[in-house]
């Protein structure tokens, strides 16, 4: 809520009503929400296999997370391929963005055309891209689940396709709002169009950029569908003590392994991966806040 | 004659960015066109001319159509059927009781109305792995477990948006002409459903599409609370098919995706106004 409201005819007779409103909503959003949220935290300080005998332990979970050289491994390459998708992403978006608001025929058809992968699942789109991959690889004899190189950039193509649709309607609508006297003005005082570029349109589009930047980054980070479909963790590396690198993975399938593998050796430590991840994840999220919050300030 | 000449020079350049676009938007559908290829080509042939033409000697006729639809011991018809219903039975209860309590929290503003608040915006940064192992648990416990319960645990994880979304509308709404109609004796409820749920249509629109291409493309969270023997939407299908390695028939799958995404598409193109509205609002959601 934003303001202190004055109060209102309605607030009175509502008073009686809250079951009815906001009853239902309660009951789901602590059944699927809440109660998860607080045992999902006690857990990932338990030593379990079943929840119902789960045992105190303190934060040993949490030292065997940093400890786990597979999940470290994740971190930084979720970490590459969200910053090298998100420059990707955003860069050809605006290009398209900006291609398809200067008035070119088809510029409908264009956008339908470049939307339409956003609509498809993860799982879907996975599979088929690994079709894809594969039937070009295995004319030199391999496949995207023995190549590491060709899993990062087939990953990083894959969602390129799926989310360039979206970013692009987003700076659409940004481009859309640049004051067109503005670019009058700066066409009379006979602006280059790489000068009318960055001096007017770019500074203009700055909260368009804001959001899509953030968007593709803690999409990057949350990635798991088509992590899962397209090589799920494959190649995987043999360690001499027998353990495995599972050279693909991101965060959230590695926390899903970890999980429900049948190697798998706790689910607390899971549920600790899964903390470290939230936190990350919201940290991603509060800092876009505080960023466009200081830009409207400065506006 | 010189701004003539810039004239011209100008039709050519969009001329040329049209067929540049042009060529990139063929590209951009060949993944799809790729998939309808290989659902006619028999298996053994999609790995090895995945971009050929179906040839007399690997073209499949209508077979892995007709394979897929009991591929995996499991009848596709099921998938569809499941993936319909708790489609359909979520974007509902979600419309309907966010909607509802959006305006209750907004109107009503006491404490507990900014608690809920707050912690549904809370809820929009949590990723779900954060919640699974628990929440799965806890859908078994409370029998959550079957497509036509589901949906509660689809309106408990998805409020969040859908709270925001509402109340950032119902802000909009001028309390004057509510206040006019309890004036005449409206009580809350026909308020809501006669006066201002009729004012939300747009948000309700943009709302419901997102929410009905979030859980129709979902595959983890079907996936973990829903026996999968019995009940597989159409994601955990495909999955299950490519996932158990071995004897993967690539023909059949294919056949699968493009009956997945067929209705998918058409969905698009009909509404494709509605999508792109929707979904750029949904653009909030960090």
């Amino acid at each position: 809520m934003t303001s202190v409201k004055k109060k209102n005819a309605l607030q009175k007779p509502l008073s009686r009503w809250g079951w009815f409103f906001l009853g239902p909503v309660l009951v789901a959003f602590i059944i699927g929400f809440v109660w998860p949220f607080i045992q999902g935290i006690y857990l990932s300080m338990c030593k379990f296999r079943l929840i119902k005998d789960a045992k105190f332990i303190g934060f040993d979970n949490y030292v065997a997370v940093f400890e786990d050289e597979n999940f470290l491994r994740s971190f930084w390459y979720t970490a590459l391929f969200a910053i090298v998708s998100l420059v990707l992403i955003n860069v050809l978006a605006f290009m398209v963005a900006y291609v398809l608001t200067q008035g070119i025929k088809g510029s409908n058809l264009f956008r339908t055309v470049f939307f339409m992968p956003n609509l498809i699942g993860g799982i879907v789109l996975g599979y088929i891209w690994s079709m894809i991959f594969d039937g070009i690889l295995s004319q030199y004899g391999t496949s995207i689940l023995q190549n590491s190189t060709w899993g990062f950039w087939g990953l990083i193509i894959l969602i390129c396709w799926q989310q360039i649709g979206y970013m692009m309607i987003i700076y659409i609508a940004g481009l859309q709002a640049v004051p067109e006297d503005m670019l009058e003005a700066a066409k009379i005082d006979g602006a280059r169009s790489d000068q009318t570029l960055f001096k007017v349109i770019i500074p203009n589009v700055m909260p368009s950029i804001t959001i899509c930047t953030f968007l593709s980054l803690t999409n990057g980070f949350k990635l798991f569908d088509q992590n899962l479909a397209l090589t799920g963790g494959f190649p995987y590396i043999i360690q001499p003590d027998g353990s495995s690198i599972h050279t693909t993975e991101m965060m959230a399938l590695n926390i899903y392994q970890t999980f429900y593998s049948s190697g798998s050796r706790s689910p607390g430590v899971a549920q600790a991966k899964a903390v470290i991840f939230f936190l990350l994840v919201a940290a991603l999220g509060l800092a876009q806040l505080a960023f466009t919050r200081r830009k409207e300030v400065r506006q | 004659m010189k701004k003539q000449a810039t004239i011209t020079r100008e039709k050519l350049g969009k001329l040329i960015l049209t067929v540049v676009m042009s060529i990139i938007s063929i590209v951009y559908v060949l993944p799809v066109l790729a998939v309808v290829l290989n659902s006619f080509k028999l298996n053994t042939f999609v790995k090895t001319d995945t971009f050929a033409l179906p040839t007399a000697e690997s073209f499949a006729h209508f077979d892995n159509f007709i394979k897929g639809m009991t591929f995996g011991n499991y009848p596709f018809v099921n998938s569809v059927l499941y993936s319909v219903v708790i489609t359909l039975l979520s974007t509902g209860l979600i419309l309907l009781f966010t909607s509802m309590a959006a305006w209750y929290i907004d109107r009503r503003n006491s404490f507990l109305c900014k608690v809920v608040y707050y912690l549904c915006v809370f809820s929009m940064v949590v990723p779900f792995q954060m919640v699974m192992y628990p929440l799965s648990k806890t859908a078994d416990q409370l029998g959550l477990n079957t497509p036509w319960t589901i949906p509660v645990i689809y309106l408990g994880f998805g409020a969040g948006l859908a709270i925001f979304m509402f109340v950032g509308f119902v802000k909009s709404i001028p309390l004057e002409i509510e206040e006019a109609a309890s004036i005449d004796g409206c009580g809350p409820v026909r308020t809501f459903f006669s006066v201002v749920l009729p004012m939300m249509t747009p948000t309700l629109i943009s709302v419901g599409i997102l929410e009905i291409m979030w859980v129709w493309n979902d595959y983890l969270l079907p996936y973990l609370v829903l026996d999968i023997n019995e009940y597989r939407t159409i994601p955990i299908h495909i999955q299950y098919l490519k996932g158990s390695y071995g004897t993967v028939d690539l023909g059949a799958t294919m056949a699968l995706i493009l009956l997945s995404i067929i209705p998918v598409i058409i969905f698009y193109l009909c509404c494709q106004k509605h999508i792109v509205k929707g979904v750029a609002a949904g653009a909030v959601k960090g």
